[in-house]
């Protein structure tokens, strides 16, 4: 172990501290608990400046650090893996220094507020997924911070959570999420057929070694590297995404300010970044990178021009920035694209925290110099191209609506199409298809070749089917949740027709889902002998009277949605490793089982214990707040 | 219009509607009023029950909440013995107690409010608020638009909202719509609401009550347009719009959603009604838990008011005061000055002081040196005919990058992030760790220079401007000192300097700012005002008239404008080099009276704010409280009108012995001078609304933080510069945020007149929209007989007796070590 392993531990170790400390205090120490947040985001700035300069002195080479195996068998291997270079650099002391700042910030301005503890809970939370995944070596390790990011935002968008636009905000932004999760997990499931291991990011850089496997296998290195694209397009909110940002603007200022103003939404460049080496030479993927950044930067500037309130005009300008970044990048000018995220994000981040004053500035200004509307560029136009454009711009290019059109409306038809299913059907018709399914798989000889093949995607199927009835289902809740554990029991069975592997591997997986399911299912019993009404039709609150049980509850979430907490993180990969790479329809089901899945999870976590409290003997929230 | 035959009057339902949305204006012009205005016709208790039935509204604090009180004793055992008796009885006493204090109650609220409209939820599966409210708000907001939007609504001139959409919807290649029938009507623009809401609902008798449950869905949204229609000129860059077109589109957006789910085949909701709604409007009778909440709120009233009143009955009754003063000054009749006047009269023992609504009886319109528009600097409701101009002095105003439009430009934006991104990263760290005054600040100070000159003298009738005369005749100026001179007593008995302070608040990242200036100066700092009462009643010809009516005021007498900043207590003082050599030293030795005093009142307010070590010296918590105004991340700048509780009209003998905790409103008024009330009608009259809209504003944002006011402030976002919303989605928050409230015990005014019952009670009715506050307890009225003592409560019309529970009154601790250790509301001390 050298200095640098232990400082790049540190980096990690600093902000989980922060979390595990701030966790013991009592949310009524507002003193104690921002004390914590200051001193640990405090020194991480410091420690990554020292560390940043040590660097420089000493060659700044690019360090790569294979840390621990968490798992292995003969071809397979997961472990962290950790890197720094000129990019994790930049994005360290960025990040460091934001949230330190924002901590500050927050210190005073949150004073009083309920959920002042968990809002530097979360906070310390996000910023430790953030510096995994800068920080993270290869795609494993990048998809732990991944996740981490994916749900301290959730976290933070709705920490409102007596209401009901934040919580739904928070969950449309999650589900965006989702789909970068999606491109990330296909991109892995593909490189590690390509590279036959859990290759890092250095290895990537070795030209020679790249374009080897690429020559022979040209076709799949498009693919991942457009799974990338998609997962940076996510998380950058670039088209189509892109109308997820300003809704995330709905935390307390200063959290939107540094997440979604500069720290979030740059993840993405920093992922093309970070694989720059693999698609460097695929033409064609730079030219779309390029294309799809330039229409971004220029549509996201046409709405950013017509936004009449302050935070949605700041994070368009901010995406189209980015789509400015993603030509840089694709371009290759990695020094330019470093300094322009650097820009972006202090002037997006310091924009947003003076907000509130736009209102005395500006009519200030316009007291003393006011002349009645300017004529801007667009009058020029045609009147009817002008009046077009505008509208356009207006109704955000029908982004939002797209999102829903081509997206969630499908998965709900598909949900609703599944309403015959009750707990009855349930007894009669899964659990004996699921026990003769495991008959087969101890007497697969018997099963003809021919037929053999389709086993795992019927599996898949079942399972798939099951998990969009969950993410549909309006009344019972326990009923929603046992689904989305038999999703992954189905899923296990139609991988185990895949390919043989060793029952332990199977039981690594379910045991973190069982373990999950158990306690989730304990905690809506404990809820529902409490309370009369519990269901999934509306938003129904029980935070508000029962918000330790809601805590538990989340942490059952996240155990079943395969967060790193349990094992089943590790089974997820593995299970994907048992894909064959021509197997693309089977890889796709099974992703989308896993996709769904934290969906179904999260809505049940939001619809029972977020929104508007359903008992209203004390002041509820408009719907429309 | 009525149609023949038909049950449904447009205007009229348009009229009452707008009635009941809120009345908020545009932030600039934050002006506090009652929340629940449009049930002022109604008993208090009646209409926060009727107000609650209907619309959902939390109208008090929770019962929970009141037993913590009553268990704290916080409420007092024997007021509320007192409160039940009279209320039910002596003989219930004990029945009420047990009802009140341990029954078990259901009290969720279930409001009428909403119900119709749940049918496109509940049969049609359609959520209609999430399918149309993201495309209406944004259409309004950016049709409204103040500035912030770079590319500004196409439509131009004063078409109005409908008929601009009509005009775009016509002329483009995209639409506002999705589906064909809803353009097609919008187009045409021959149909009514009336034939929309037959497509939409289908029976007559449901139209109103679709339209409230409509309207109530985003009631933020509504109440801003029903405003902006009323009063135009509350925009700076002014646009036509009417409740009446935002109805009309929301209403084709409903259809078009509608036709896109389901085609053209749709049944209108009424026949998917199983049984009609409860109508909106009939009577919500009293139920016994409507009981207990007027109880416990008039029990937890009283026990304030009790300890006020006994302590108020123990003074002195009023002497005339020949001895020499040494200054006298006049405040604003604001709660926050208060504590102001407390230490100058302990500072300086000889110095007298007065309350007076800060306008100090000029009232005028005022254009700053290169202002573009007239800003008015009295009460709202008063239209004044005359303009004041600040010449003479130029300052150049600061620029701050990240508030420009380039910033949001593409390839400039590239540019910017760039370059002044790392300025703006350098900003923030100064901004966090060493806050100072920049662009960003809302300062009171700035709202005139110090140095420049105001027309404040008319020598020409015919000098207008607007229609506005510029500046004032010696005839009116007389007229205006004179009425504020003998409103407040001050007739005899002058010293060297009077002062005339008016306040303002600075503050920083705060789209609240106008909330936390003069109310009586339509949310300005009053230092014109202040200015201009002290040169009219300099003015030797003034001087020489008001002889003539009797009020001698010596040559050597000299008033000072002044403006007193309640955010940072600071204060500044205008003209003073004209003030003669003698008065110049004086008024150097009462500076020093002034500084010491303002130190303190920092140190008295810092007991409030947990940032600030409490134990350090008035001088450093003063640096301190400085701060807070230039910082960033400091939401509570200053509490302004928390805790709020009390108006009390009479001489400073009543309450300068007491120790009322920054609770009171005072206005200065000597009964001997006024014995047939004719003065008292005059200040009664804009006391009520102007003090009682401050009171149940706080009271009803207190109490329904989530409806009634503004919720936390720290997710605002401005939206086109006029109001704030959670983010970019959401429904405009009228109301108060949280950070104003949190530490406001909800309870009603208590206006305590020094005068005889009846000639009181005979003013009140001289003015019958006054008298309404008061006959239907929106405030609560108790006169002090200014010979005896003796107190009268106004209760259904008539005066009665009232003798304070509360027998003893404790002489104050040394109320410095008491602020150190006390942040919560104090009781009544005698000093």
């Amino acid at each position: 172990m050298n200095i640098q392993t232990s400082f790049l531990h540190l980096f990690i170790l600093l902000p989980l501290l922060g979390c595990l400390i701030t966790l013991l205090v009592s949310g009524k120490r507002e003193r104690a608990v921002s004390r914590i947040a200051f001193f640990t985001t405090g020194l991480q700035l410091l420690s990554a400046i020292a560390f940043l300069v040590y660097w420089l002195i000493n060659g700044h080479e690019t360090l790569n650090i294979k840390d621990i195996v968490l798992y292995k068998t003969n071809d397979y291997e997961f472990y962290i893996d950790l890197c720094f270079d000129k990019i994790t650099a930049v994005y360290l002391v960025v990040g460091a220094f934001l949230t330190f700042l924002v901590t500050a910030y927050c210190r005073d301005y949150l004073h009083r507020e309920s959920g002042y503890k968990r809002f530097f809970l979360t906070v310390l939370f996000f910023f430790m997924g953030y510096n995994i995944t800068i920080l993270s070596g290869n795609f494993e390790t990048l998809f732990i911070g991944w996740e981490i990011l994916g749900i301290s935002s959730f976290l933070l968008i709705g920490f409102y959570r007596d209401r009901y636009l934040p919580v739904k905000n928070a969950f449309k932004v999650f589900s965006i999420y989702r789909i970068a999760d999606v491109g990330l997990l296909l991109a892995m499931w593909m490189s590690h057929h390509l590279f036959h291991e859990n290759i890092t990011f250095l290895k990537l850089s070795n030209d020679a070694m790249v374009s080897q496997h690429l020559e022979t296998h040209s076709l799949i290195g498009i693919f991942i590297s457009l799974m990338i694209l998609v997962s940076a397009a996510a998380k950058s909110a670039q088209l189509p995404f892109s109308s997820w940002l300003p809704r995330a603007m709905e935390g307390p200022t200063p959290s939107s300010a540094i997440f979604y103003g500069s720290l979030s939404v740059h993840i993405g460049v920093y992922i093309l970044l970070r694989t720059f080496p693999f698609w460097e030479h695929q033409f064609s993927v730079r030219v779309l990178i390029g294309i799809l950044g330039l229409s971004t930067s220029i549509i996201a500037t046409l709405i950013a021009r017509v936004q009449s309130s302050v935070k949605s005009q700041i994070a368009y300008s901010s995406i189209a920035q980015i789509g400015l970044i993603f030509i840089e990048v694709a371009c290759g000018f990695e020094n330019l694209a470093l300094i322009h995220f650097a820009g972006n994000a202090f002037l997006r981040t310091y924009q947003l925290l003076v907000s509130p004053s736009v209102v005395s500035y500006l009519i200030r200004e316009q007291f003393y110099n006011f002349s009645p509307r300017e004529n801007t560029i667009e009058d020029s136009l045609p009147k009817k191209l002008e009046n077009s454009i505008y509208l356009l711009s207006l109704k955000e290019f029908n982004l939002d609506f797209l999102m829903y059109k081509f997206i969630w409306n499908p998965m709900h038809a598909v949900g609703n199409k599944l309403n015959f299913i009750n707990v009855k059907q349930l007894l009669y018709f899964f659990i004996p298809a699921y026990l003769i399914g495991i008959f087969f798989l101890y007497h697969e000889n018997s099963i003809p070749p021919q037929i053999h093949g389709y086993f795992p995607i019927v599996f898949s199927l079942m399972g798939l089917m099951l998990v969009l009835k969950s993410f549909t289902e309006r009344s019972n809740v326990q009923m929603a949740w046992i689904l989305i554990i038999l999703n992954h029991f189905w899923i296990a069975l139609a991988v185990s027709f895949n390919e043989h592997f060793s029952y332990n591997e199977t039981l690594f997986y379910l045991s973190g889902i069982v373990a999950a399911g158990v306690l989730g299912i304990y905690c809506l019993r404990k809820l529902i002998s409490r309370e009369s009404k519990v269901g999934l039709n509306y938003y129904y609150g029980h935070s508000y009277e029962h918000p330790k049980l809601a805590f538990i509850f989340l942490l059952a979430c996240l155990g079943l949605t395969g967060f790193p907490i349990t094992p089943t993180f590790i089974g997820e990969d593995l299970i994907f490793s048992h894909i064959h790479e021509d197997q693309f329809l089977l890889a796709l089901i099974t992703c989308l089982s896993f996709i769904t899945d934290g969906l179904a999870v999260i809505r049940i976590y939001s619809r029972v214990f977020l929104g508007p409290h359903v008992k209203t003997y004390h002041d509820t929230p408009y719907k429309s707040s | 219009m009525k149609t023949p035959n038909s049950s449904f009057d447009e205007q009229h339902v348009l009229h009452e509607l707008k009635h009941y949305l809120p009345a908020q204006a545009p932030l600039k012009d934050f002006i506090h009023h009652n929340t629940l205005h449009a049930f002022q016709k109604m008993k208090f208790h009646d209409a926060l029950r009727t107000a609650s039935k209907m619309f959902g509204y939390t109208v008090s604090l929770t019962l929970d909440e009141f037993r913590y009180l009553y268990a704290t004793h916080k409420i007092r055992e024997d007021i509320l013995d007192q409160v039940i008796s009279n209320r039910k009885g002596a003989k219930n006493l004990k029945e009420w107690k047990q009802i009140t204090l341990s029954k078990q109650h259901e009290n969720s609220c279930d409001p009428r409010i909403g119900k119709l409209r749940s049918v496109w939820k509940e049969v049609y599966h359609i959520d209609m608020d999430s399918l149309v409210q993201p495309l209406l708000f944004r259409t309004l907001c950016s049709y409204l638009d103040q500035g912030i939007s770079i590319w500004n609504f196409p439509s131009k001139g004063d078409l109005g909202f409908l008929n601009s959409l009509r005009e775009m919807e016509k002329n483009t290649f995209s639409s506002f719509f999705k589906t064909s029938r809803a353009r097609k009507l919008l187009k045409e623009g021959s149909c009514k609401i009336e034939d929309l809401l037959k497509i939409l609902v289908g029976d007559e008798t449901l139209y109103e009550q679709y339209l409230y449950d409509q309207q109530f869905a985003h009631q933020g949204w509504s109440g801003m347009v029903s405003a902006i229609e009323d009063q135009p000129q509350t925009l700076s860059d002014q646009r036509k719009i009417a409740l009446h077109d935002l109805i009309f589109f929301e209403l084709l957006l409903e259809i078009d959603a509608l036709d896109d789910k389901f085609g053209k085949i749709w049944a209108p909701i009424n026949t998917k009604l199983e049984k009609k709604p409860a109508d909106l409007f009939t009577e919500v009778p009293s139920t016994e838990l409507s009981e207990v909440f007027a109880i416990f709120q008039e029990a937890f009233e009283w026990t304030y008011y009790d300890e006020v009143l006994a302590g108020i009955k123990m003074q002195p009754v009023h002497k005339e005061d020949k001895s020499a003063k040494s200054f006298q000054a006049m405040f604003c009749i604001d709660d926050r000055e208060c504590s102001l006047r407390r230490y100058i009269e302990i500072n300086d023992p000889a110095a007298e002081t007065f309350g007076t609504p800060g306008f100090f009886s000029v009232e005028f319109f005022y254009q700053p040196v290169d202002g573009k528009f007239y800003t008015k600097v009295c009460p709202a409701p008063l239209t004044p005919k005359y303009l004041i101009k600040e010449v003479g002095a130029h300052e150049k105003r600061q620029k701050d990058v990240h508030f420009q439009q380039h910033t949001h430009s593409l390839l400039r934006g590239w540019l910017y992030s760039q370059t002044i991104g790392f300025w703006s990263a350098f900003k923030l760290f100064t901004n966090i760790f060493k806050p100072t005054i920049g662009p960003a600040t809302a300062s009171s100070f700035k709202h005139m220079h110090k140095f420049s000159q105001l027309t404040i003298e008319n020598k020409n009738p015919e000098d207008k401007e607007n229609n506005l005369q510029i500046g004032f005749t010696i005839e009116e100026m007389a007229q205006r000192v004179e009425g504020q001179l003998r409103s407040i007593g001050l007739i005899k008995n002058y010293a060297p300097i009077i002062y005339v302070i008016g306040h303002g608040s600075s503050s920083t990242n705060n789209p609240y700012y106008a909330a936390y200036d003069c109310g009586a100066c339509s949310g300005r700092p009053g230092s014109v005002n202040a200015r201009v009462l002290s040169f009219m009643a300099n003015h030797p010809k003034v001087r020489e008239i008001l002889k003539s009516k009797g009020l001698i005021i010596p040559e050597e007498t000299q008033f000072l404008g002044g403006l007193h900043d309640t955010a940072c207590d600071e204060m500044a003082f205008y003209d003073e080099h004209l003030l003669s050599p003698k008065n110049i030293e004086l008024h150097i030795r009462n500076k020093v009276v002034f500084a010491k005093s303002l130190d303190s009142v920092a140190k008295e307010r810092s007991r409030r704010f947990e940032s600030i070590d409490t134990h350090l010296s008035a001088e450093k918590i003063h640096d301190k409280v400085r701060e807070r105004i230039v910082s960033l991340f400091e939401p509570r700048p200053e509490l302004n009108h928390a805790t709020n509780a009390l108006c009390i009209v009479g001489g400073r003998n009543l309450s300068k012995n007491l120790f009322l905790d920054r609770r009171a409103f005072m206005n200065s008024y000597d009964h001997t001078t006024d014995p047939e009330g004719k003065l008292l009608l005059g200040i009664l009259r804009p006391a009520a609304p102007v003090c009682g809209g401050i009171n149940l504003e706080y009271f009803f944002s207190r109490v329904d933080n989530q409806k009634l006011g503004a919720g936390t402030k720290l997710p605002h976002n401005v939206m086109g510069l006029f109001g704030v919303a959670n983010g970019i989605d959401g429904d405009l928050r009228p109301g108060l945020p949280v950070q104003m409230i949190e530490i406001h015990d909800p309870i009603r005014l208590l206006v305590i007149v020094e005068h005889f019952p009846e000639v009181v009670l005979e003013t009140l009715k001289k003015s019958p929209e006054t008298y309404e506050w008061f006959i239907n307890e929106w405030v609560n009225l108790v006169v002090v007989n200014p010979e005896s003592h003796e107190l009268f409560v106004f209760r259904e019309g008539g005066f009665h007796n009232y003798l304070p529970l509360t027998k003893k009154i404790p002489a104050a601790p040394d109320l410095s070590s008491l602020f150190e250790t006390h942040p919560e509301n104090l009781p009544v001390y005698s000093i």
